[in-house]
């Protein structure tokens, strides 16, 4: 007899129970705690709230723990939790200037004001596991660090802008359009574009900066300064009638000095291309100021090479995983009454061309 | 759940829908952007439906959520205890006493009155995406009514297959003005889009809702000598003896044996009750 | 006798650089105006602005509508400049495959407009690609391939079918022999010439090659650097130039 496929509910139930239970793992392991998942996986808390788009250590060591480790799930809780928070209005522009900077280097000047700062990077270290690490051990203190440079560090194309070397940034509208509050919509300007890379897969966001290198829409990028580093976060209180600094957040920033344009009007000059995210990410903030220099080349004058990474709609419409995962999983919801109607008409066509083929052999 | 508004959504936000919702209405089958929000369920699962039901209901409401026609089936229960629990609302899974019906892929075999509003979930709401990629340029072709390309496409399918090769999301001409998706439905359904009820179309990822207001014109592309034809199996339903229903084709045992049963469980549980 | 066409004073320029500058010129039902010179002398740009694919900073395009009469084309609204794009107008490009849809069988490509002014019986649709197939010497059992598998001269000649099966008033043709073998290229004039003979159409064809316009053009507009330098009847400017220009022009191809 058949069994009609019932006990939905009764399913998910069940399913959450049994997912619960996995994500404990085994009883005699020690739980993790929201602090261990903040302090020793920062990056991984760096990354889900840039992708969340919202900055709280806490929530998204959270997050990574109620997805048991799936970065993309715990953007997404984030995200759906930042839906329903209500918003009181928008912060100052944070000076990057003014950052308190854990790194900074520049592959364009060997030395410059302020230093080239290594910081704590894996650049040089030689990927071998680290087997004292699985003993639990602890690694030797790092030596003091030296106390951070009083006053602003400037940003390394300030010295090239002071000699025109290196196109201004055009001045964008006073208000950015902002991309959870309205829809995306064409053409995009440059403070949107840049607000979806932001938010973008990392991944993705790679990906498409990469194959800029290896042609795909090529601009000749330089490292003209990366930086980490926190920065205060300043507000206006409308009851003050003053800004007052509501916390500090750990941002990393990239611009990049890329080829020259110019025309019979205009000098040469270098252009430039700008990355900036939540946390600790050099990859995310490189590969973001490649993709926005990319998507320039309409402003700038350049040629579409029809490169994906030029491609705007291409690019904002693919770069969010929240949309892409969920748009990607939903084949494995039923299906049932599309395919059947698709089987219905696969066999009728069938049936017909096979007929055709009998007549043809009778005749 | 006290920590969260009614049905999830605050009030500016659903603000936002109903005026969204509202400019579909007027301009039937025109697709009008909205800021999409992140909801609590992955894109492409119906965050674009739960979006415009949860900026409909109001507390006297009784709601229906249906997948695939069936009320049980996961995700259609996923959804109505998200609104049961952010809503408190009554739900059924009766056609008849439903307010608000959530669909997914089907649109009930019970005729709607003017009392109720099927809300359905929309994955690709641009009949013209797979023609064209840019969005730019689909919503251009939709302003100037060039739609000779939608025509090209089924022109291909005669050609190639001896019929219009297409079996849901049959697009549709609304009001002699919008071509339309009418979402993954399977054509069978495609007639029953002209309806007494008020037909709203919810699309999360695409940041898009559109409309088809009551008693709306609502014709299936085809041409003149190869008529739109909303065909399914040739079979009766094996438990109610439907022939007038779409069916789902159940595979009972490892020999491949088949049944075709309904695909909406309200109307086939109902028919057997009232035989037995 | 209203003229079909009437260009007044059109100016395109790019940045510094001049386009085209301050062309005027009328055409009449039936005739067909050669445009020649060398590559940037702005024939190309005046075709694609005369129609509406570029948008020119000066001057007015007056076409003789079949509805309203004379009317200004660049005052025109999107829609009825599509419209007009797609009923009385025909565009051939040179490369077949920017006036083509690849993914598209042969007939689907001629049916396009056809569908796009409103076509629904499938079977006259069908019947008239084949007939238009016909016409231009494709045969029918072609019908349900794609362009992509035909010759670059049989493409060309689809490009043709595809437009002219409304029945358009005026055809643009940019370079509509360039990149095809010579023999190839004698057989498409001859066909061009008949098409364009039997059904009293008007066309302007820019091309730089005088062999093209001596076997098509009734008139001939001659440009260099973006302007006009010498217009007249096509034997009269290509037997006996005026300007020092068409004159070294002219010498050049005769000494082939």
């Amino acid at each position: 007899m058949y069994v009609a496929v019932k006990g939905g509910e009764r399913a998910i139930d069940n399913a959450h129970a049994w997912l619960a239970e996995d994500r404990r793992g085994d009883l005699g392991v020690a739980e993790l705690s929201i602090a261990q998942i903040r302090e020793q996986l920062a990056l991984a808390v760096g990354r889900v709230m840039a992708e969340g788009s919202l900055y709280d250590p806490d929530l998204a060591a959270l997050a990574i723990k109620q997805a048991r480790g799936d970065l993309i799930e715990a953007v997404f809780l984030i995200r759906a939790y930042r839906t329903t928070l209500p918003r009181f209005g928008a912060s100052h522009p944070v000076d990057t200037a003014a950052m308190a900077c854990d790194r900074r280097i520049s592959a364009t000047f060997k030395d410059l004001p302020g230093g080239q700062i290594l910081g704590p990077t894996f650049d040089y270290t030689h990927r071998l596991l680290d087997f004292t690490l699985a003993a639990e051990g602890l690694a030797p203190p790092a030596p003091p660090m030296a106390p951070p440079a009083e006053g602003d560090l400037p940003h390394v194309t300030g010295f090239l802008a002071r000699e025109d070397l290196i196109q201004s940034n055009p001045d964008g509208p006073d208000t950015p359009r902002d991309l959870t509050r309205e829809p995306l919509d064409f053409p995009a300007d440059r403070p949107l574009r840049l607000q979806a890379l932001a938010r973008g897969d990392e991944g993705f966001v790679l990906s498409m900066a990469y194959s800029t290198q290896r042609g795909y829409g090529k601009n000749h990028p330089f490292v003209g300064e990366l930086r980490i580093g926190s920065v205060p976060v300043e507000m206006d209180i409308p009851e003050l009638g003053f800004a007052i600094e509501l916390g500090e957040m750990v941002l990393t920033e990239c611009e990049t000095v890329n080829q020259f344009t110019g025309s019979k009007t205009e000098p040469p000059q270098f252009t430039r291309g700008y990355g900036l995210v939540f946390g600790q990410s050099e990859r995310k903030a490189i590969s973001m100021a490649l993709v926005d220099r990319a998507l320039r080349w309409e402003e700038l004058g350049e040629d579409n090479e029809g490169a994906p990474a030029q491609d705007v709609e291409f690019v904002l419409y693919h770069a969010d995983n929240v949309q892409a995962t969920g748009f990607l999983e939903h084949i494995k919801l039923p299906h049932y009454v599309d395919f059947q109607s698709e089987l219905e008409l696969i066999r009728r066509l069938r049936a017909e061309a096979m007929q055709a083929t009998r007549q043809e052999a009778a005749e | 759940m006290t920590e969260y508004n009614f049905a999830y959504l605050d009030e500016q936000t659903k603000r936002m829908i109903r005026r969204a919702i509202l400019k579909g209405v007027a301009v039937p089958g025109y697709q009008v952007p909205f800021a999409s929000r992140e909801m609590p369920m992955p894109y492409g699962w119906g965050t674009g439906g739960v979006q415009v039901s949860a900026a409909c209901l109001t507390p006297e409401d009784t709601l229906k959520v249906i997948d695939q026609g069936a009320d049980d089936t996961t995700n259609a229960v996923s959804i109505r205890k998200f609104f049961e629990k952010t809503a408190q609302i009554a739900v059924t899974e009766k056609t008849a006493e439903a307010t608000i019906i959530q669909t997914r892929h089907r649109i009930p075999e019970t005729l709607l009155t003017e009392d109720q509003i099927l809300v359905y979930q929309v994955p690709m709401p641009e009949p013209l995406r797979f023609l064209e990629p840019s969005e730019v340029e689909t919503r251009k072709m939709h302003a100037l009514q060039d739609y000779g390309l939608m025509h090209v496409k089924l022109y291909e399918d005669i050609a190639r297959h001896g019929e219009i090769a297409t079996a849901y999301s049959y697009p549709v001409m609304v009001e002699d003005r919008y071509v339309m998706s009418p979402s993954p439905i399977p054509k069978f359904d495609n007639p029953k889009l002209e309806s007494a009820a008020l037909q709203l179309f919810g699309a999360g990822r695409e940041q898009r809702i559109y409309a088809v207001p009551p008693h709306t014109r609502v014709v299936s592309l085809d041409f003149e000598d190869h008529p739109f034809d909303p065909s399914k199996a040739p079979h009766p339903c094996a438990l109610c003896g439907a022939e007038d229903t779409y069916l789902d084709e159940v595979i009972t045992d490892d020999a491949g044996t088949r049944m075709f049963v309904c695909s909406d469980t309200d109307y086939c549980g109902a028919r057997c009750e009232a035989a037995a | 006798m209203t003229p079909l066409l009437e260009v007044q004073a059109l100016t395109k320029g790019y940045g510094g650089r001049i386009g085209c500058s301050d062309v005027s010129f009328t055409l009449y039902p039936g005739e067909v105006l050669g445009i020649v010179g060398e590559s940037g002398s702005g024939k190309s740009t005046l075709l694609n602005c005369l129609a509406g694919h570029l948008a020119p900073d000066a001057g007015r395009v007056i076409f003789d509508t079949r509805a309203d009469g004379p009317r200004d084309v660049l005052a025109m609204s999107e829609p009825e400049r599509r419209m007009l794009g797609r009923t009385d107008w025909a565009f051939v490009h040179q490369n077949p495959r920017d006036g083509l849809r690849m993914r598209i069988s042969a007939g689907g490509n001629v049916g396009e407009r056809l569908m796009a002014v409103g076509a629904r019986h499938y079977g006259d649709i069908r019947a008239q690609a084949v007939d238009w197939l016909g016409r231009v010497e494709i045969s029918d059992s072609r019908i349900d391939d794609r362009p992509s598998a035909f010759s670059g001269g049989m493409q060309q000649r689809l490009q043709i079918a595809r437009n002219l099966v409304t029945g358009p008033r005026l055809v643009f043709m940019d370079e509509p022999t360039g990149g095809l073998d010579v023999s190839v290229q004698a057989r498409l004039l001859d066909l061009i010439r008949g098409l364009v003979r039997r059904m009293g159409l008007s066309a302007i064809v820019v091309t730089h090659d005088l062999a093209v316009v001596r076997l098509l053009a009734d008139r001939l507009m001659v440009m260099k650097d973006g302007r006009v330098i010498e217009t007249g009847l096509t034997d009269q400017v290509l037997d006996d130039p005026q300007a020092a220009y068409t004159q070294l022009l002219v010498s050049s191809v005769l000494q082939v």
